[in-house]
């Protein structure tokens, strides 16, 4: 009876080379997702799982040969014959730079592994200069912006956008070393397209994007992801049953998010899923 | 469907389909989640037809937008049937082999052109027959529906009449093909695949069949009423009699959410004894004589929850319930115990290993498995068994498995509530994206789109109708009752019609105005349709009298 | 879509703008950058309520439409005064003095409404230093200037009509031309006169001759692409033609916007007919559904004189129906890059795509896609018009045919220069009359190029050699420097310029290209962050991450000038002389 056919077509097996290892992947697997396969850890900072590959930190990159450059693992597909080096010297180059850079124009002390890579990578933070100050952009009772932690690691606009919810509130404006998130005009949210899914915090890999709560949290310096739970339960509101991963601290939520990997979400939420759990605390 | 309820396809496939008829509903803002599915396949470049008397965030992204009169969609329904037998469209060979029923269909529908239904539909017959075309030509279609659909007098035919048009085409039981209704709370799946329904036991089983009974009894150590129960509108035709004196009520909010609402009260007043039992001290746990303070779903319960594509999902508990709240199981449990009878150990996974002996649909289903596959979609009958993401495939079997399913001969009839010179307005009632229901819940969290107050939204054309101005007050009466609300103009509402929520009734209770006129098969009152007329609240002061 | 309109009202010209883009066609997203450009020319710049009314319009989400309109930089977003000068201070007109009449400007009076700006290579080098006026209205006025001092540009800003400047015409021996043949020669805007010249004589053969024939044509002539890549012409080609598809587009990229670049523009104006007809070659040899030639913003009358070669050619029914159309850029460096040049036609930002896939393969809305340079194309109707063989007999063995090298800075005739591959750089720019000065440095290919030393002039100019020498064509930019050239200077301005155009997509380019910028200004000043050989690692870090990790071509040679200057020349405060003599 059961019938889990779809519509993938027939995928054709690629036999590649990754740092040595013969492997076989599977047409329309990328660099990244066989890499990880082999227990490689590649970092990666706008990649994520439930959206397309925004292409942009360049953390990923790998050493492929007969390129002339070194090539994004997130992005590239993997081909017949390839043959990858995912930590030469030029590799770890070029991801030294990469966290340099990042660090000399974006506060990243909130994002996950950044200091584990700069110490991996032999990274020295402050030898581009320091990041400018700006201010917290808070403008609705939902979540906050601090795009001093911005990035641009492009994911808020794809989960934002065509990747997932179709709002298209906020999109890249500017050019260059101006480009930065924004609503049309910088438009407060509230006045904007939002419609406060919290899809864009959900990928936030910076913590530029800050629910409330763990935006006061960390405020008040007892945001500790240590003492956090995470428990997958289901949404209490409509019908297509959305899968929650409560963020408990000192048995308070502090956030929702959904996996991913959820065959009904994809990790993408709506406004009910994500904030409605404030009545449990109105008895 | 034709057996067990529940959508017959996956929300994967929806996203890989290339034709959605979405009937009766506003999915963008009510299944926003489910919406991103159907926007995958837009994406892949599918095309969306939405159904709704109403312009919503759902038909601006839809390829046709249908606007039928409201309670038309059986007469639509049998007009697009009407098109696919007519042009050829429709599937002969599983017509032949998987149905019956057909040749009374053809009949029915045969003086059922889109060009005469056009008067009773308003849609314009070139849109029914592109519709049709295209569902019919479709290699992969869906039907997916909601509380348009359901929320009338005539439900059941409602969603017959669209059953139809799957069996004519063959879009049912196939990939990408099928039938889906949404359901609009979270586990309304799950309480009847639990046996939360007057006629059923667990897993849909029928409470008439005497096998079926046998071994319940069997296993419970008890025997049960030979009899089915009675749904809510039912239980309320019992009170009104006093044949039903006392009344239970968990995790329900009858005196705002029901239809008639004025009424409901009325009769929950009058009950010898009334419990309830809730998270919160709802307006029916105010009439309670004995009100039982609960533990949440949400972050407090262990259990599960079925969804729209019958993926059974566990509840996990995440943090304490509040002082006193007990979990719902525990609290049965300890009623049981003090009646009398010991049901064990208030353990979630205890009782659902229960279910799953008793419900073969379910028995596959261990808590463990729950947990590695990320929910299973039933049926699934063992534990080597993934679950059954697409229902009824065994119609395309050679030979077919299992009884033939059946066309449906549906008469199209209107609202129960007809309009006359007194109540000339229709009222539908619906929901927003970012609130639930009567609000009991979604009222917590600071929404920042949520409207400052709750309005009666009528067309731009109808203000003038009315002579009323927009964010002016005004009554809004039904032959039931009347509320109070502030006018706003909605484009997208046809000149007939009104629009409200049930969102917030401490502001606008709506459910006084609707009327309980209810599918006697489906227990669904019909929210959607009543019969009001707008009043204005003072008579114009001098100073704007000459406007 | 289920859109929030902005909340703001249009003004009667501003609705006018938009309305008379959009009055004939459909309104579809690509047409996005067309309506904000007609904002633009008609009110100056791009108000709220203009937006609230383009996004209407065309269906698209407020916040997009805002990332689009601040991508661009000749779209202002904020209230600007109607008239604008846009003063280049790029590298060719640097050497001739465009640092002054900046100066002098920026002491003079500022008016309400008049303005001036400085602007990355406006594509004049030749009539250094060279200035852009446009001024809001309908019509606008658009027109280039140059050369200009500060009295001319002064009397700019305070709105005198400007003169136009001087046709580019050809400062060598008209016999050996091809490529330029009838630059000069022809009326630009006369289809009889094309004609008369042999023109359509190529698009003729190649319908007797068929379409493989072309490709095949093309392909042994060895004809490699002119807009910096050096991709064989006649494989992308074929590429296209046998994707199993019915939708296929030919774009011809003319935003030339490689500073020391104006040797399309000279085609474009002095010959257009001669591009379109290419475009229908092109067009037809991989059955084309439509074509469009996309026309950097700064050149007005590129633009209007292809637009009346194709208004002609159909008028004359030489076109059958292949719809050819002229698409303006709006000022961004980065929509050169063939799949920024892709996202810049479908109305969005003007961002690098990740290949593969290849244009090809994905190209516009999807679709396979040749897109070729100016000069390619040009190329390409010589070698239809005379056979590979021909073509071939010109150049080497590996670089084939004519190409055409845009010389300025210290040269005595700044021009455009046509000369068979293989001609020594000094016998280059012998052709131009020579260096005004002793020369103490070459810059070849442009900002994304090399600098070679005055010991290096016999390199001599093929595809090969450069390689070989570890330089580039690039875009046959070649900017002659004279003894005592303060490349410090230089330098800097070349990262600034990067830092200005990164399109800010990728960290390696978008951080490091400002960082780049950093560096040299402190290089300029003798100031250095820590000691100069933490500066020197720093620019060998950074050249790493550029070339390496770099999405497209903008980043990953943005400090390949730089660096090769670094290696010939003393920049170093500390170090006195060259590198390789250390
Ligand atoms: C930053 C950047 C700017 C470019 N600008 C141009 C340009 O202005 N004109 C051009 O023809 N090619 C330009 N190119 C090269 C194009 O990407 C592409 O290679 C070329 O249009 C292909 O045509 P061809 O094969 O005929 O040369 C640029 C490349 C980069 C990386
Ligand atoms: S909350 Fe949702 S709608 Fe709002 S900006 Fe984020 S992703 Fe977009
Ligand atoms: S706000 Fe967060 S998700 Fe959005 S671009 Fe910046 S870092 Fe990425
Ligand atoms: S290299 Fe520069 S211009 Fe190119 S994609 Fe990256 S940021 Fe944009
Ligand atoms: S993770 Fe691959 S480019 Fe960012
Ligand atoms: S026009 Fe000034 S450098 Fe080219």
């Amino acid at each position: 009876m059961a019938h889990d056919g779809g519509l993938v077509p027939l995928r054709r097996k690629v036999q590649l080379t990754i740092d040595g290892a013969h492997v076989t992947a599977t047409e329309g697997q990328t660099i990244l997702d066989v890499a990880r396969s082999l227990g490689l850890d590649v970092p990666t900072l706008c990649f994520a799982p439930n959206l397309s590959p925004a292409n942009a930190c360049r953390l990923c990159v790998v050493e492929l040969e007969g390129a002339r450059t070194l090539v994004p693992s997130c992005a590239r597909l993997v081909e017949p014959g390839m043959v990858v080096t995912t930590d030469s010297p030029r590799v770890r180059d070029a991801r030294r730079m990469v966290l340099e850079l990042l660090a000399a124009t974006v506060d990243m002390q909130a994002t996950p592994r950044f200091a584990e890579w700069c110490a991996r990578y032999g990274a020295r933070v402050d030898r581009f200069g320091a990041p400018e100050a700006r201010a917290v952009v808070d403008d609705n009772a939902l979540f906050v912006r601090d795009y001093a932690k911005c990035m641009l690691c492009y994911k808020c606009v794809e989960a934002c956008g065509d990747d997932a919810q179709h709002t298209f509130a906020i999109a890249v404006a500017g050019r260059g070393a101006h480009a930065t998130i924004a609503t049309e005009l910088d438009t407060p949210l509230p006045d904007s397209a939002c419609v406060f899914c919290g899809n864009c915090v959900g990928v936030c890999p910076t913590a530029a994007l800050q629910f409330r709560a763990e935006h006061e949290l960390r405020a008040a310096g007892s945001w500790d992801e240590t003492k956090q739970t995470r428990t997958d339960t289901v949404c209490p509101y409509c019908g297509v049953g959305c899968v929650l991963t409560l963020h408990v601290q000192d048995d308070r939520i502090v956030k929702v998010t959904s996996p991913s990997d959820s065959a009904v979400t994809h990790g993408q939420l709506c406004v009910k899923g994500r904030f409605g759990f404030e009545y449990l605390g109105r008895r | 469907m034709f057996g067990a309820g529940g959508g017959t396809s996956s929300y994967r496939e929806v996203g890989e389909t290339d034709v959605i008829l979405l009937w009766g509903s506003n999915a963008r803002e009510t299944h926003p989640i489910f919406f991103h599915h159907v926007l995958r396949a837009l994406e892949r470049g599918a095309r969306l037809y939405a159904i709704d008397p109403r312009a919503t965030p759902s038909t601006r992204w839809a390829t046709r937008h249908l606007a039928p009169q409201l309670g038309s969609d059986i007469a639509l329904a049998n007009a697009v049937a009407h098109v696919l037998i007519d042009e050829g469209l429709i599937d002969e060979t599983f017509i032949r082999r998987a149905t019956i029923g057909f040749e009374a269909l053809r009949t029915a529908v045969a003086d059922a052109s889109p060009e005469r239904t056009e008067p009773v539909t308003g849609v314009p017959a070139p849109l029914v027959r592109e519709l049709a075309r295209d569902y019919g030509r479709a290699e992969r279609a869906m039907i997916c529906w909601t509380l348009g659909i359901t929320e009338h007098h005539d439900a059941v035919d409602n969603v017959l009449s669209l059953i139809n048009l799957a069996l004519l085409t063959g879009h049912v039981g196939k990939w990408g093909s099928g039938l889906n209704p949404l359901r609009g709370q979270n586990n309304v799946q799950g309480g009847g695949d639990a046996g939360a329904l007057p006629h059923k036991l667990p897993g849909f089983q029928d409470v008439e069949d005497d096998a079926v009974r046998a071994r319940f009894e069997q296993a419970w150590g008890a025997s049960i009423p030979p009899k089915k129960g009675l749904h809510l509108t039912d239980q309320l035709h019992a009170m009104e009699r006093g044949a039903l004196r006392a009344l239970y009520c968990l995790g329900e909010n009858p005196a705002q959410s029901e239809a008639d609402a004025g009424r409901v009260r009325r009769l929950l007043r009058g009950l010898d004894h009334l419990v309830v039992q809730d998270l919160f001290l709802t307006k029916t746990a105010e009439l309670a004589h004995v009100v039982l303070p609960a533990a949440a779903s949400l972050g407090e319960s262990e259990g599960t929850v079925t969804n729209s594509e019958r993926r059974v999902q566990r509840l996990r508990r995440a943090i304490s319930p509040p002082a006193g709240a007990r979990d719902d199981l525990w609290i049965v449990c300890e009623l049981s115990k003090r009646l009398g009878r010991d049901l064990g150990e208030p353990v979630a996974e205890r009782v659902w290993d229960e279910l799953r002996a008793l419900s073969p649909m379910h028995r596959g289903m261990s808590y463990a498995r729950l947990e590695a596959l990320g929910g299973i979609q039933w049926p699934c009958p063992d534990e080597s068994h993934a679950g059954t993401p697409l229902l009824h495939d065994r119609l395309w079997a050679q030979p077919r498995e299992g009884p033939p399913a059946p066309f449906h001969v549906l008469e199209a009839e209107p609202p129960a509530e007809p309009l006359s010179d007194d109540y000339p307005l229709r009222l539908t009632t619906g929901r927003r994206l970012d609130d639930y229901n009567t609000g009991v819940q979604s009222r917590a969290f600071p929404s920042p789109r949520r409207r400052a107050e709750e309005t009666i939204d009528l067309a731009p054309s109808a203000l003038a109708r009315f002579g009323v101005r927009e964010g002016e007050r005004v009554i809004v009466r039904s032959r039931r009752g009347a509320v109070e609300a502030p006018v706003r103009a909605d484009p997208g509402l046809p000149p007939g019609l009104a629009f409200l929520t049930l969102h917030r009734p401490e502001q606008v209770d709506t459910n006084l105005l609707t009327i309980e006129a209810t599918d006697p098969r489906a227990g669904t009152a019909e929210f959607k349709a009543a019969a009001v007329r707008i009043e204005r609240i003072a008579p114009r002061p001098p100073a704007e009298a000459g406007e | 879509m289920d859109l929030k309109p902005i909340d703001a009202i249009p003004t009667d010209d501003e609705r006018a703008a938009v309305d008379h883009v959009l009055a004939a066609r459909p309104p579809t997203r690509d047409l996005l950058l067309p309506v904000l450009r007609a904002i633009q020319a008609r009110v100056g710049w791009i108000s709220k309520g203009a937006l609230a009314h383009a996004c209407a319009r065309l269906h698209v989400p407020p916040a997009e439409a805002w990332g689009v309109a601040t991508f661009y930089h000749l779209l202002a977003t904020e209230p600007s005064p109607r008239r604008v000068l846009h003063v280049c201070d790029d590298v060719a007109c640097r050497a001739r003095g465009s640092a002054q009449i900046a100066e002098s400007l920026a002491k003079g009076a500022s008016r309400d409404d008049a303005a001036w700006k400085r602007s990355p290579c406006l594509g004049q080098c030749e009539r250094a230093p060279a200035a852009l006026l446009v001024q809001a209205g309908a019509p606008p006025i658009e027109r280039a200037i140059g050369p200009i001092d500060a009295a001319i540009a002064r009397e700019a800003i305070d709105g005198a009509p400007p003169t136009t400047p001087a046709s580019s015409g050809v400062h060598q021996p008209r016999e050996s031309l091809r490529l330029l043949a009838r630059v000069g020669v022809v009326d630009p805007e006369s289809l009889d006169d094309y004609r008369a010249h042999g023109g359509f004589s190529a698009l003729r053969r190649a319908h007797e001759l068929g379409a493989a024939w072309v490709i095949r044509e093309v392909t042994d002539a060895k004809l490699l692409g002119r807009g910096g890549a050096g991709f064989p012409a006649g494989r992308k080609w074929a590429a296209v033609a046998q994707q199993p598809t019915s939708t296929r587009y030919v774009v011809c990229n003319a935003d030339e916007s490689e500073p020391g670049t104006f040797k399309d523009r000279v085609l474009l104006e002095e010959d257009p007919f001669a591009i379109v007809e290419a475009i229908a070659i092109a067009a037809f040899a991989v059955s084309a559904a439509r074509a469009f030639v996309y026309v950097r913003g700064e050149y007005p009358l590129a633009a209007a004189r292809v637009e009346h070669a194709i208004a002609a050619a159909r008028r004359r029914g030489l076109l059958g129906d292949l719809p050819i159309e002229v698409r303006r850029g709006a000022g961004a460096y980065v929509c050169g890059e063939e799949t920024a040049l892709l996202e810049s036609l479908e109305g969005r930002r003007g961002e690098p795509r990740s290949k593969p896939p290849f244009p090809v393969e994905r190209g516009l809305f999807a679709a396979p896609t040749v897109i070729n340079n100016v000069e390619t194309l040009a190329a390409a109707l010589l070698v239809v018009r005379d056979g590979a063989e021909a073509f071939t007999a010109i150049g080497t063995a590996e670089s084939a045919g004519p190409r055409l090298f845009c010389l300025s800075g210290d040269v005595a005739h700044p021009g455009v220069y046509e000369a068979p591959m293989g001609l020594p750089l000094r016998a280059l720019i012998e052709l131009a009359g020579g260096a005004t000065q002793g020369i103490a440095g070459v810059l070849l290919g442009g900002a994304a190029g090399t600098f070679v030393g005055p010991d290096e002039l016999d390199l001599r100019l093929t595809f090969e050699d450069t390689r070989r020498a570890g330089t580039t064509l690039g875009s046959g930019v070649v900017v002659v420097f004279r003894d005592g050239t303060d490349f410090g200077a230089v330098l800097h301005g070349l990262a600034g310029f990067f830092r200005h155009e990164s399109c800010g997509q990728c960290v390696p380019c978008r951080v490091g290209t400002a960082k780049l910028d950093e560096l040299l200004a402190r290089v300029r000043a003798g100031a250095p962050d820590g000691s100069w050989d933490d500066e020197r690692a720093r620019l060998r870090d950074l050249g790493h991450v550029l070339r390496e990790a770099s999405i497209c071509g903008l980043g990953q040679s943005a400090a390949s000038a730089v660096e090769s200057a670094a290696r010939r020349f003393a920049i170093w405060p500390d170090v006195g002389k060259r590198e390789e003599d250390r």
